[in-house]
């Protein structure tokens, strides 16, 4: 379709060619729009329960607050981790996933090839407890001799500031955590994409004498790019809300946010906040709660919004037309 | 430029499935020779290992020799990549990169062949593939435009700008109208004619009269019987296999007897 033209919607064009709407294009016409309305509707339940909840702590004093300084002191550095751990996973998980995405669909041998896919999938519907209780375990330990490298050597880099912890749960364990979680579905997304290249646009580049990487760039990456995009928003979505792993993991033991990856000093993410207080919280405390909950739904929002607007902004060029 | 092509006794394989048999024919520079044929006789096959596309089949092969003048395409040091470096391909369905636009379409072959080619050159070369493929006209104020927003038969000469920039020996093309209106055709057919004067062109159609109008040397494909591979029947020049071909296979096929 070109730009600048709109279709109208389908009720409308069945009636101005006038045709009588079967009994079936009736129910089904019916069932799609309300199940359309339903999604508007849990998301407009959800976001009026946020506000009415959380309200009470918009409007108490700041001493009512936990950490008596307001509900934006407290909420800040908590979104702060929130960001960096789903950020720093979403950075190491993404190129990794395009990366075994390839591999699957146009390297891999086709025996090894479905395999692969068939455990990537079912990699995706591990719970994310277990690789919170692998990340405490196995993961964290192992991260502490390479943090102290880093400490040492790369220190002047705020990332690796130090001192490196000697537990090893820190944000930056808890990124990885995060990520391995995060890759399944990623990878899960894009491959399906690329897996979908339309032959014809991969036999153009082959006929140019591309050779397999630069078919790959010219013909299956653009194709797979909003899927790519799409993919990774799905992840950043489940790192940002992730709840049970970073509490597992993550040693929370300050109130101010840093950069900081390696130190035993972190903030907490919202969601592992919200899962370590919220059972001793009690009256304006579990409004507050709440509130760094909204604040975390509207993040969510914005990100698969600002993703949306990212896939838009080429439709043009999305060989879509 | 425009070199010759020399196939003798060339075998094409599916996996273990004989497709194509024992082909051999000469193919002039500088002339337009077409393969017609019934659906599934093997044309397109065989086109498609005249660049060395047919392998990237999985398990597809090919037995036999193809020499373009004094090198031989299947040549154990030869680089299939490079194979199709020389020699261009056009496809039945207009296939310009969607996500790219006018120009960066035709840049696509030169950025493979030359990552470091001064702009000014680019765009000397782009000007001149797309006035080649006669489309320049048409497109030179949405240069910058999606390639994918032309017109079928537009982006169908997009495609032979795009393989033609490259300055390819050999152009494939494998019934490039057969999606198109006939106007389009028409065009398609004018540029084809006009671009024999510098390459090889090879043609595959299932319009006889495209290839009467067209080609100067027609080759028929054929099933030996059903179930049999695909041969070459025969190939001459192509006002005599219209009018006087040597076998009545042939002749019953071109006359529209059957297939």
């Amino acid at each position: 379709m070109r730009k600048g033209q709109t279709v109208p919607p389908t009720s409308e064009r069945t009636r101005t060619r006038g045709a009588p709407l079967s009994l079936g294009d009736r129910l089904f016409a019916g069932s799609a729009t309300g199940a359309g309305v339903l999604i508007l509707l849990v998301l407009a339940g959800v976001a009026a329960f946020l506000v009415a909840e959380a309200w009470p702590a918009l409007t108490a004093s700041e001493d009512e607050i936990p950490g008596g300084e307001g509900l934006v002191l407290y909420i800040w550095p908590l979104l702060l981790g929130t960001l960096l751990s789903a950020t720093l996973a979403l950075l190491m998980a993404a190129p990794l996933a395009v990366a075994i995405a390839l591999f699957v669909t146009h390297y891999a041998p086709r025996r090894l090839a479905a395999p692969l896919g068939y455990i990537i999938d079912l990699l995706a519907a591990v719970p994310s407890i277990i690789y919170g209780l692998w990340g405490f375990s196995v993961l964290a330990p192992q991260t502490v001799s390479p943090s102290g490298w880093l400490a040492e050597n790369l220190g002047w880099i705020p990332f690796f500031a130090g001192p490196a912890s000697s537990t090893g749960r820190t944000m930056l364990t808890a990124a990885i955590v995060l990520a391995v979680m995060i890759l399944p579905i990623i990878t899960a997304v894009i491959r399906e994409a690329f897996l979908q290249t339309p032959r014809l646009h991969e036999e153009a580049s082959w006929a140019l004498g591309a050779t397999r990487w630069e078919m790959i760039r010219l013909s299956v990456l653009p194709f797979g790019r909003s899927s790519m995009i799409g993919g990774s928003m799905l992840g950043l979505g489940r790192a940002l809300g992730e709840t049970m792993a970073v509490a597992i993991v993550l040693s929370v033991s300050a109130d101010a946010f840093s950069f900081n990856l390696i130190s035993s000093s972190n903030v907490a993410t919202i969601a592992a906040n919200i899962a370590l207080k919220f059972p001793e919280s009690s009256g304006v405390a579990v409004n507050v709660l709440i509130a760094s909950g909204l604040v975390l739904f509207v993040v969510t929002l914005l990100v698969n919004m600002g993703a949306r607007a990212v896939i838009n902004r080429r439709r043009e060029f999305s060989g879509a037309n | 430029m425009a070199k010759r092509l020399d196939v003798s006794d060339l075998d094409i394989y599916y996996d273990k499935f004989l497709a194509v048999q024992g082909v051999s024919m000469t193919i002039e520079p500088r002339s337009v020779t077409a393969l017609i044929g019934p659906s599934g006789c093997g044309k397109s096959t065989f086109l498609r290992t005249l660049n060395r596309m047919h392998e990237l089949v999985p398990n597809a092969r090919v037995e036999g020799k193809v020499m373009m003048d004094e090198e031989d395409l299947y040549g154990p040091n030869v680089d299939p990549v490079r194979v199709r470096r020389h020699v261009g391909m056009v496809f039945q369905r207009p296939n310009p990169f969607p996500t790219m636009s006018v120009y960066d379409n035709v840049a696509a072959g030169l950025k493979l062949n030359n990552k470091r080619m001064k702009r000014s050159d680019m765009d000397e070369l782009v000007e001149r593939s797309l006035r080649s493929a006669n489309l320049w006209d048409e497109v030179k104020d949405r240069l910058n435009r999606p390639g994918s927003g032309l017109s079928g038969g537009q982006q169908q000469r997009l495609c032979i700008a795009r393989a033609i920039a490259v300055q390819p020996d050999v152009l494939l093309m494998d019934e490039p109208c057969s999606a198109l209106d006939p106007i389009s055709t028409g065009a398609i057919e004018d540029l084809i004619v006009e671009l024999k004067r510098d390459y090889t062109i090879v043609i595959v159609t299932h319009n006889m009269q495209q290839a009467q109008r067209i080609s100067d040397t027609t080759g028929f494909f054929n099933l030996k019987a059903i179930g049999e591979p695909g041969a070459l029947v025969e190939i001459d020049a192509t006002t005599k296999i219209f009018t006087n071909p040597g076998n009545t296979a042939t002749e019953d096929y071109v006359s529209g007897r059957f297939g």
